[in-house]
């Protein structure tokens, strides 16, 4: 069953559009994420779909009922959706047991009680619950956000940035924690973040967003290794771009060499493309007849990332393992190691 | 969000907005009336009179607050002397004093027959006349009077501009050669101009909405000339149009005080508020900073209060009567139902903000806000025209549906009493409901609607616990001001009812300045309550934030 479709949806603060024909769906128990650079629309999506935020077109459909149309519009207390806040944002006069039953304060008591026990024993914070929030550390008051968004049983959870305040430590080790009492309660979710690496740990399924557009709506192999477009070829992961010209239907030729292999889409002789080249690509050969100079070292604790120089003044990176490190300035020679290479059209400009 | 809450609450605020606006347009309307004899006589004789004493009154106090003001903040934030953190509270004190208070009891000490001239014909075995005093009761002992209990409007937000000023642009100027003074008057006094501005407006519409002080030493300024049309001609027009042209000075203010207070949010260079370490003053130079905060306190609090306790002492047992008791009762009564309705009206208005930001509620809010700025003599007056005329319709509906009169309603009772306070007050419960709703993050919204609660249920779930201290801030400030307030009162009182403001002025006016310090000092003593609470604000954000507002 769909738990949500978003159809289409346009929306705007004013004047100002700031989300164009946003589309997606989630899956009972699936976790879904909005990754996208600050500003890209990823939060008003968020708050359009809790109700906070009305569609100028468009539609929303929750559970398979409609959110909002030429008549109607369900108010967010209505929607029984979850939500939980980069800033935390607990009530700090409530102590955890009254924070974590406020969205269920209607239930009858043996009921509460049990919902509440066992909503402290999933995110393992019993002991806690006469304390107040300012008593408790940064990680603990977002896990009890969590229970307290989760204590109503919501059809959907909506989190924007949940881990943003927290330590960089603490953030993935969070998130893998959170996917797991998501996947054990079966509710669907959706993550708002910038950051890939929380991104990759907790989600099923990501939407990159950019200038209020889904770009690409795919798994985060998918986005990794075959971007749809040059901004998340940018966006996720490092790489660079290494200009070439098809010589033959199926060669592409560069400063480092002819590349040849499954092509996704048909070029024709001549074409002047961009082809994505991750750090992985690019291997040291000694042998190899094609140079290029170190320009810049970064320690990486496994290894070092290198950004190279082509002979034709191109950049790249290169990922060598190992406790060694090479001189800036040495020239080495590399070769490229492409399965099946991702290829743009260097006519197009901007994100496409 | 477009949605049911809106549908609400945006009609409720802009009604709330119009009704309080009504007796303001009513004075800026009567402009438009047709001018009356009186008008024309007022007109040919003191109106002239009336305009430029206001001025040389307002420019007189603006100068001299200017001067105490900015020097007192200056001293109290960038130098250090023996003393210093005790002045940066005490210095708030003269606040507490209303300025009829200050002005009778500085009657009674420097009088021919007071303290004081005593002492020296005894002293020095001069009689009548042989010598040369200052008269008190004149446009400069006015000017002193009013100057030494507002001063603090302007020590408050220069302080905390200076405060606020990175210490980074201080130690720059500093490393560029630049002694204190060059400091002071080519980078501290420049950045703070717009917020002296501010402090500065107020002050100057406090002057222009001072009757007791101007109507006990018998001067001729709007105020009291609107009193004396009113009260002395009967003339309800020309009152009313002699407002309308007090209001046109007011809302010069207010549009100074506006701009200054939006550029003062530029001004402030950003960046960490770590300590400034300050002058350290040594020797005379410390003995001047001691004297020039000393004597503000001195002359604007420690002097008045004490002689308001001496002449208490003799007299309290006279005055504490079942007189007193009621006057104690209807000054408490008035407060308290004044400070609860507009404390309800601020929460009201303030969330209707959150919930509904957009320029209609902005407008409307600012509109209910204005009677700050507004003189009480004008607020009441603009207050008794609608209520009459209302109370006339309903009479004469009565009358003749019924027979029997209805008499009076509104004007004459205390609810024209009450509504003229809310006009007038408002807005000072509304800053400070309004800042700490500000406090609360608009997260907290979110989670507790998408928790099922609705915009009404959140506000008392949980805003208004979360900010139980503003409320009670805003509560006890407005009951403060209307246990001072003066002018409106005495337009507005019922018959026969009198409240401790209206009790001490009668009774200083009737030249019993000695019986009228027990219900005087009850103010003063109400009075320090907001202002200790100020003060200790002030000296907990100082490190912080200085970003206290009035």
């Amino acid at each position: 069953m769909k738990r949500l479709d978003v159809k289409q949806i346009d929306v705007a603060y004013g004047k100002k559009q700031t989300v164009f024909e946003v589309d997606f769906s989630l899956e009972e128990s699936q976790i879904g994420c909005l990754l996208g650079p600050s500003g890209c629309g990823k939060t008003t999506v968020l708050r359009t779909i809790a109700g906070f935020e009305k569609p100028t077109k468009g539609e929303i459909v929750l559970n398979e009922q409609k959110m909002n149309d030429s008549k109607t519009f369900v108010e967010p207390e209505k929607r029984q959706i979850g939500m939980v806040f980069q800033d935390i944002a607990l009530f700090p006069h409530l102590s955890v047991v009254n924070n974590i039953q406020f969205g269920i304060r209607s239930w009858n008591e043996p009921q509460r009680g049990n919902r509440i026990r066992e909503l402290l024993e999933l995110i393992g914070m019993s002991q806690f619950e006469r304390s107040y929030p300012h008593q408790l550390s940064g990680g603990q008051q977002q896990r009890i956000a969590l229970a307290r968004a989760m204590a109503p049983r919501p059809s959907l959870l909506l989190m924007d940035e949940p881990f943003s305040s927290l330590d960089v430590e603490l953030r993935e080790q969070l998130a893998r924690e959170v996917r797991l009492i998501l996947k054990q309660e079966k509710i669907s979710a959706i993550l708002v973040t910038h950051d890939q690496d929380e991104a990759f740990a907790m989600s099923d399924r990501i939407s990159v967003m950019h200038h209020g557009k889904i770009l690409q709506n795919d798994s985060a192999y998918n986005l990794y290794h075959c971007p749809a477009n040059r901004f998340v070829a940018e966006f996720i992961g490092e790489g660079a771009l290494l200009p070439g010209v098809f010589t033959s239907e199926d060669t592409i030729t560069t400063d480092l060499g002819e590349i040849a292999g499954t092509l996704r889409e048909t070029f024709k002789k001549e074409d002047k493309v961009e082809i994505l080249i991750r750090p992985e690509n690019v291997i040291v050969a000694d042998t190899s007849d094609y140079q290029a100079v170190i320009t810049a070292r970064y320690f990486r604790g496994s290894g070092f990332l290198y950004t190279l120089k082509t002979s034709g003044g191109s950049e790249l990176q290169c990922l060598i393992h190992g406790s060694d490190s090479l001189p800036i300035d040495k020239s080495i020679g590399v070769r490229l190691q492409i399965d099946r290479p991702v290829i743009f059209n260097r006519t197009s400009f901007g994100v496409f | 969000m477009k949605n049911i809450t809106s549908r609400l609450w945006l009609p409720s605020i802009i009604g709330i907005a119009l009704i309080l606006s009504v007796p303001i347009l009513t004075i800026a309307f009567s402009i438009f009336e047709p001018p009356g004899e009186n008008w024309q006589h007022l007109k040919d004789t003191v109106l002239y009179e009336y305009i430029s004493n206001s001025l040389m009154l307002t420019f007189g106090v603006g100068i001299c607050a200017l001067i105490i003001g900015v020097s007192t903040a200056w001293l109290t934030v960038m130098c250090q002397f023996p003393g210093k953190n005790l002045f940066v509270w005490l210095l708030l004190l003269p606040m507490a004093m209303p300025a009829y208070i200050v002005a009778y009891t500085y009657t009674g000490m420097f009088d021919f027959a007071g303290p004081l001239q005593t002492a020296i014909r005894d002293w020095t075995g001069l009689g009548f006349q042989d010598y040369y005093f200052p008269q008190i009761r004149s446009m400069g002992g006015a000017i002193a009077m009013l100057s030494l209990v507002l001063y603090p409007y302007i020590y408050l937000l220069t302080r905390s501009t200076f405060l606020e000023q990175s210490v980074g642009v201080m130690e720059v100027s500093r490393t560029l050669d630049c002694g204190p003074w060059t400091v002071f008057s080519r980078v501290a006094l420049p950045l703070a101009r717009p917020a002296i501005a501010a402090g500065l407006s107020l002050t100057l519409m406090e002057t222009l909405a001072d009757y007791g002080t101007v109507a006990y030493f018998g001067l001729s300024v709007f105020t009291t000339g609107i009193f004396r049309t009113w009260f002395g001609l009967g003339d309800y027009t020309a009152a009313a149009k002699m407002a309308a042209l007090l209001l046109l000075f007011v809302f010069f203010l207010i549009i100074v005080e506006r701009i200054s207070r939006k550029k003062a949010q530029y001004h402030n260079s950003s960046g960490k508020l770590t300590r400034f370490s300050g002058y350290q003053l040594q020797g005379l130079k410390a003995y001047g900073a001691f004297a020039t905060c000393a004597i503000p306190v001195l002359l604007g609090f420690l002097l008045p209060a004490g002689q308001l306790s001496i002449w208490a002492l003799d007299t309290w047992r006279d005055m504490l009567d079942e007189r007193f008791l009621e006057l104690i009762r209807n000054s408490f009564l008035l407060g308290l139902g004044t400070a609860v309705i507009s404390v309800i009206l601020a929460l009201f208005l303030g969330y209707g903000k959150r919930i509904l930001p957009g320029k209609i509620t902005i407008a409307s809010i600012r509109t209910a806000s204005i009677g700050y700025a507004i003189p009480g003599t004008v607020i009441a007056v603009g207050v008794i025209i609608p209520f009459a005329w209302l109370d006339g319709r309903i009479d004469t509906f009565i009358q003749s549906n019924f027979g029997i009169s209805s008499g009076l309603i509104f004007s004459g009772t205390i609810v024209a009493v009450m509504f003229a306070y809310v006009v007038r007050f408002l807005a000072v419960s509304l800053q400070t409901v309004e800042s700490g709703l500000g406090k609360i993050k608009p997260s907290m919204d979110v989670a507790a609607r998408s928790l099922g609660c609705r915009p009404g249920e959140t506000l008392f779930k949980i805003h208004i616990p979360l900010m139980k201290s503003s409320i009670l801030t805003a509560l006890m400030i407005v009951f403060v001001d209307v246990m001072k307030e003066l002018p409106a009162t005495l337009i507005l009182r019922p018959f026969d009812f009198n409240t401790l403001a209206v009790r001490a002025f009668e009774l200083a006016s009737d030249e019993r300045l000695a019986d009228s310090s027990t219900a005087a000092l009850t103010i003063v003593l109400v009075g320090l309550v907001p202002v200790i609470i100020l003060s200790k604000i002030i000296s907990q954000s100082r490190l912080v934030q200085g970003n206290v507002q009035i």
